[in-house]
């Protein structure tokens, strides 16, 4: 018996005379790993941003765990103490060490004390792998690690789920790998993950469930196997196509550069 | 309301006579203000340790202490040293050294903007360092400075009112004068006020015009009150 | 009188000028912090009359606003001119430092705050643990300036007959007939506060400077 934590329910978003959201209904069930991908500017982000209320969407149901969170009164900033949200450019308070940006939620949100939250927070850098980090300012750390303490930032508030909105786009490639590591192994403890990426290749290994978006619709969702290789709709097949044409070209031209030089 | 504005057109004249003045101090000070202000930034630039020094100190000692202070020294004291000034003629060298002090950081600021390689390149066709800064510096740093100097001249509108302190007949002066008339200083200074509210806004507009003719997009430096 | 007895006459005028100060600048910080937040985050009508309170502050001559406070004070309720004095050079310094925080306050940017209610802070949380913070060190450098020009502009209130350090000045150099000395004395102690309240900002800066950022 599976437990859905969240329940998306005919949601659309509109901006001006665009319509970036269309309809879109989506389930998540505990422990999933749910990967969006799609071309960018079809809404992904946004539906995230809908998701923990940093937008507010124009119609249609959201129900984190029993609760309608996009009922009228609900308080937002409760509800959002148990969304974990990571961003694309981390977003961590520059004011701040890897440990207070840790320790700010659980103490000033939550009410926890000062000795608890230290020894939280300090379990939270532990898990993404940056206890020897914990005195630094941002300013001190590299973009890798600042997601990392942005992951443990968001986890201090025990989350229901945690949203992760390109999360790896803002870095340098050689620093891509130690994110996706931590996120692969929140997804393995259970974690309930929706990710916007790009990175197929975390979508492939991770992901227990895919869902193609475009042009503000979910064109089609299903496990990886599916998606990846038998993908029934056309619109998805090119998606995927493209993106690892690209890759793929990259690559063929490094091996063809190589190949010049030796000649 | 009604009986304001009777009042203030009642006292209209005396008190654009008053405003004639506030803006005669505010026009002679800020052109002596460029005048004594622009050398004192190319010599703190490029004048090395002895007239570098000297321009320094006038920059540090005129933004240091206060206008009014400057303005008594003029006034007051200099005849002391045998130099006796009217009234007008010491607030406009009061006003004009004043705003040269400030208005020289910005003009340093703009010309250390431009950077010491312009000024290798004159000298490396042959220009001497006068001619560099005149042909080469300058012109490129007075449009770089407009944006951040256009809030000087508002800057010294407000500031020319200490003048009425040593009883320069400006706008401050005329107030004063119809306060005692009318037994109604909150009327009179309130009505001063609006005019000089008038003025700053006309002065912020003519400014916006000479930025939006003279910018150089993308380009910009900070400013601060003064 | 000699030299000396000059200058420790007009030098018992710092008290005042400091006092002047001392009003003036932690009333126009407090005023000018709220305002700030109030033209940032007040809605329409409060951002507005905020904007508007701005504008006219900032276009009038500290003077001006002096006299009329110091009329309306003196004609209702028995103020001295000293609070007069303090009390519009705090509203005119308001004005300039509510500019000064809210420029520090945008320049921290809406991606701290987007963070900070992403973690379930509420609004006045978001301002109190993660805006201001950043947004008061950005501010030390201009505000520095600020409380310069506030120090300055306490010989203002010579105007209206406070005893500081320039009406001590003027009082004593027409005594002595020495107007010159008594008023460079004068220009050399408003030269030590300034210097002293710039020096003290510098090393606030250096304190509470965010490593790396």
């Amino acid at each position: 018996m599976t437990n859905t934590i969240l329940r998306i329910q005919n949601v659309s978003k509109i901006y001006g005379d665009t319509e970036v959201l269309k309809d879109i209904s989506l389930e998540v069930n505990e422990g999933d790993t749910v990967v969006l991908i799609g071309p960018s500017g079809t809404g992904k982000s946004t539906l995230l941003r809908c998701i923990n209320l940093l937008s507010s969407s124009d119609s249609g149901q959201i129900w984190l765990d029993d609760q309608e969170i996009t009922a009228a009164g609900v308080n937002h900033d409760h509800v959002r103490q148990h969304i974990g949200m990571v961003f694309q450019d981390f977003l961590l308070f520059n004011h701040l060490t890897a440990l207070d940006n840790v320790m700010v939620g659980p103490v000033k949100v939550l009410g926890m004390s000062k000795e608890e939250a230290h020894k939280k927070a300090m379990w939270e850098l532990e898990r993404v792998g940056l206890v020897d980090r914990a005195g630094h300012y941002p300013g001190q750390l590299s973009g890798g690690q600042k997601q990392r303490v942005a992951i443990a930032r968001a986890l201090a508030m025990d989350p229901r789920i945690m949203l992760f909105d390109e999360p790896t786009s803002a870095l340098d490639p050689e620093l891509i790998g130690e994110v996706l590591e931590v996120m692969e192994k929140l997804s393995r403890e259970g974690m309930t993950m929706v990710v916007v990426t790009h990175e197929m290749g975390f979508a492939r290994e991770v992901a227990d469930r895919i869902v193609f978006m475009e042009k503000g619709v979910v064109v089609e969702e299903g496990p990886p196997e599916d998606l990846f290789y038998r993908p029934k709709f056309e619109r998805t097949r090119e998606f995927l196509w493209k993106i690892t044409e690209l890759y793929g070209k990259h690559d063929q031209d490094g091996e063809q550069d190589a190949a010049s030089v030796e000649d | 309301m009604g009986e304001w504005l009777q009042f203030f057109f009642k006292y209209l004249p005396v008190l654009l006579e008053g405003t004639l003045i506030t803006l005669k101090l505010t026009a002679v000070g800020l052109g002596l203000g460029i005048a004594v202000g622009l050398p004192a930034a190319v010599a703190r630039v490029y004048g090395g340790k002895w007239i570098g020094g000297i321009a320094s100190a006038y920059i540090g000692l005129f933004r240091g202490t206060p206008a009014l202070v400057q303005l008594f020294i003029i006034y007051f004291g200099l005849p002391d040293a045998g130099l006796t000034l009217s009234r007008m003629t010491a607030a406009y060298i009061a006003l004009g050294l004043n705003s040269g002090a400030y208005q020289a950081e910005y003009f340093r600021g703009a010309i250390q903007a431009i950077g010491s390689g312009q000024m290798k390149a004159a000298r490396a066709i042959g220009m001497t360092r006068l001619q560099a800064v005149r042909y080469i510096i300058l012109p490129q740093a007075l449009r770089l400075v407009i944006p951040a100097w256009s809030n000087k001249p508002i800057s010294l509108l407000k500031t020319s009112a200490i003048a009425f302190l040593i009883s320069v007949p400006d706008l401050m002066t005329e107030a004063k004068f119809v306060a005692s008339k009318t037994y109604n200083p909150i009327a009179s200074y309130f009505a001063v006020a609006v005019v000089y509210l008038v003025l700053a806004f006309i002065v912020n507009w003519l400014m916006g015009l000479l930025e939006s003719k003279t910018a150089i997009p993308g380009l910009k430096l900070g400013s601060t009150r003064t | 009188m000699a030299l000396w007895d000059i200058f420790v006459y007009i030098l018992t005028g710092v008290g005042i000028t400091v006092a002047v100060t001392l009003v003036a600048l932690p009333m126009g910080l407090v005023l000018g912090v709220l305002f700030s937040l109030v033209r940032i985050y007040g809605g329409k009508v409060f951002s507005c009359l905020a904007g508007v309170y701005s504008t006219v502050m900032r276009g009038l001559p500290p003077i001006v606003l002096l006299f009329i406070l110091y009329f309306i004070i003196a004609g209702s309720i028995n103020l001295s001119p000293f609070w007069a004095g303090s009390l519009s050079l705090g509203i005119i310094s308001s004005a300039y430092q509510m500019e000064i925080f809210r420029g520090a306050v945008l320049s921290v940017g809406g991606g701290q705050e987007m963070a900070a209610r992403a973690l379930g802070m509420s609004r006045i949380q978001t301002i109190q643990n993660i805006i201001l913070p950043q947004a008061l060190r950005l501010a030390i450098p201009p505000w520095s300036n600020e409380a310069a020009t506030v120090v300055k502009d306490s010989s203002l209130v010579y105007a209206i007959g406070v005893a500081e350090v320039l009406r001590r000045a003027q009082f004593v150099g027409a005594r002595t007939f020495k107007p010159l000395m008594a008023f460079t004395i004068a220009a050399m102690i408003y030269f030590g506060l300034v210097f002293l309240v710039s020096h003290a900002l510098a090393i606030l800066e250096r304190k509470t400077r965010i490593p790396a950022f």
